[in-house]
């Protein structure tokens, strides 16, 4: 699973918890002013990835010797 | 006859053969006893078998339906023929009105009658026609009633197909034993992929299908396609070596979070590559959690079997392996609303709190404290005054009392009321009784107003 994958599902998992522990009410304030600002960098930070990167395919190959080969895929509905 | 049948065993057979043997009398008995339709023949066998067991040995004859149920519960108990699978063309097929079909399976060299039941034949995919190649699985029975053995058919495939059904079930049983379908193994499909594996032919239905339900979902993830044959000879190997190449490049280069092993529908021999055992251990080793999608709905293959999720079509694996962003993005704005209003309760809930404490504060600042202060000294004050009167007050009284007490007891006071006190010159002691003078002392005389000397002329005691 890639690092990021994991970030992203990490996050929204920890906003969540923060959502639920925030509801409890049982922080101070000051906790819960640095919860909410945690949450909201998470929010920030799932938007991003959302929005980010760009759709790619690309077809993988191995050559003979066992090189690794990337190049891009175009289905024919693309062309 | 049925219920005789259903009891008369072996050692039976051999009791009957000599009743036929030793008395006419018998016999004819025996001729009574299996034309009548009751069990007091039986009955009647049973009681019998002990005593003549000994001449087993001689021969006997058999009555027809014997022989016949003899040799069918022979076959019956045949481990061979009680799960044959048998290869031959369907001949002299029928189905009357009860639904069962008949027929016939024939080779070049031979022949074989057969039977399907109704409640069997219902499930067949495929309707047989005469001349068709088939495999047939069943037990091999006699029908008593004729004599005659045949197939009780199970279960028919066409075919080639019923070969490769049979290497299935076969490999399906042997890998399940070995626990490669376990649970236990099964990798979770992460839920938010950026870099999706996927291996199946680069021009077939699947990777249409995936590449469009990927891009509609989310726009983002970074698609990498092994192309791969995907039936025929070429397919399993090139399936294998493919998985070990996701892997390869999973641990050097990239992350790939997801593979999606699979194709379009098809024939089960075109499917085939998926049921191989070396493509099922390469998605059982594989790092890189396996979603499969083989086919359609119904289609099944040891690979769905072994991957750690199985996608009904390669259209749902891309819905398994990808979420939707619409749904992700919609989630997260709730969130984000749920936690504005929580911590806008929370710091209401705060605000609250503060100004409790603030009303508090205000109570107790130095002047009010001062004059908390002030009102209580004034008021201990008070309650110091009048306890300090009352206590005066008091001891006025008592003291009062006491004067009282104290003039009535003194002698002066006494004297007043007419008593005069006298006391013998010149000590002045006081004299108490008249034994303390004698006739000629000078006695002094304590009065009110007074005094006076005087001398004793004479004493009288009393």
């Amino acid at each position: 699973m890639g690092e990021e994958a994991i970030a992203f599902e990490d996050a929204m998992k920890r906003l969540e918890s923060i959502v639920e522990t925030l509801g409890e009410g049982n922080l101070s304030l000051e906790d819960s002013l640095k919860m909410f600002e945690e949450g909201m960098e998470l929010c920030t930070f799932c938007n991003k990835k959302l929005d980010e990167a760009e759709y790619k395919v690309e077809k993988l190959m191995e050559r003979k010797g066992g090189e690794i080969s990337v190049e891009e895929f175009k289905t024919k509905t693309e062309e | 006859m049925d219920k005789h049948r259903k009891s008369i065993t072996l050692t039976d057979f051999l009791h009957l053969k000599k009743d036929n043997e030793e008395k006419k009398e018998k016999g004819r008995r025996d001729k009574e006893r299996f034309g009548v339709e009751s069990e007091s023949g039986i009955e009647r066998i049973e009681e019998e078998k002990e005593e003549e067991i000994e001449e087993k040995e001689r021969l006997h004859i058999y009555a027809v339906h014997e022989v016949t149920k003899y040799i069918r519960q022979k076959l019956d108990r045949d481990a061979v023929l009680r799960d044959v699978y048998v290869k031959g063309e369907i001949s002299n097929l029928r189905q009357p009105t009860s639904g069962h079909l008949y027929f016939t399976l024939k080779d070049e060299h031979s022949e074989l009658r057969c039977v399907m039941f109704r409640e069997k034949n219902r499930k067949l995919k495929f309707i047989p026609v005469d001349g068709t190649s088939v495999i047939a699985r069943g037990h091999i029975s006699v029908y008593e009633k004729q004599g005659k053995y045949q197939l009780y058919v199970d279960d028919i495939q066409e075919e080639g197909i019923g070969a490769l059904y049979r290497a299935f079930e076969q490999l399906k049983k042997k890998l399940k034993e070995e626990g490669l379908f376990d649970a236990a193994y099964k990798k979770p499909i992460p839920f938010f992929p950026r870099r999706i594996g996927v291996i199946t032919s680069s021009t077939g239905a699947a990777i249409r299908d995936i590449l469009n339900i990927t891009k509609r979902r989310f726009s983002h993830v970074h698609i990498l396609l092994v192309p791969v044959a995907v039936q025929g000879e070429e397919a399993a190997p090139q399936i294998v070596d493919a998985i070990r190449l996701m892997n390869r490049v999973n641990a050097e280069q990239m992350n790939i979070d997801v593979l999606v092993v699979g194709r379009g529908g098809g024939s089960i021999e075109e499917l085939w590559a998926f049921n191989e055992e070396a493509v099922a251990r390469a998605i059982f080793s594989s790092g890189i959690p396996v979603i499969s999608a083989v086919g359609h709905e119904t289609d099944f293959t040891i690979a769905d079997f072994v991957a750690d999720r199985r996608a009904a079509t390669p259209s749902e694996a891309a819905e398994l392996a990808v979420p939707d962003k619409r749904e992700i993005e919609n989630n997260l704005y709730s969130l984000k609303l749920r936690m504005q209003q929580n911590t806008f309760k929370a710091i209401e809930y705060h605000r609250k709190q503060l100004e409790g404490i603030e009303r508090n504060i205000l109570f107790r600042t130095p002047m009010e404290k001062i004059n908390q202060y002030r009102q209580t000294v004034d008021e201990i004050k008070r309650d110091m005054h009048a306890e300090i009167s009352h206590l005066v007050a008091l001891h006025k009284k008592s003291l009062q009392a006491l004067t009282g007490k104290l003039d009535a007891l003194s002698p002066l006071a006494i004297i007043e009321r007419g008593y005069s006190i006298c006391s013998r010159l010149p000590e002045g002691e006081i004299v108490r009784s008249v034994k303390d003078i004698s006739v000629g002392d000078a006695l002094k005389i304590l009065l009110s107003d007074g005094e006076a000397v005087s001398e004793v002329k004479e004493k009288k005691e009393k």
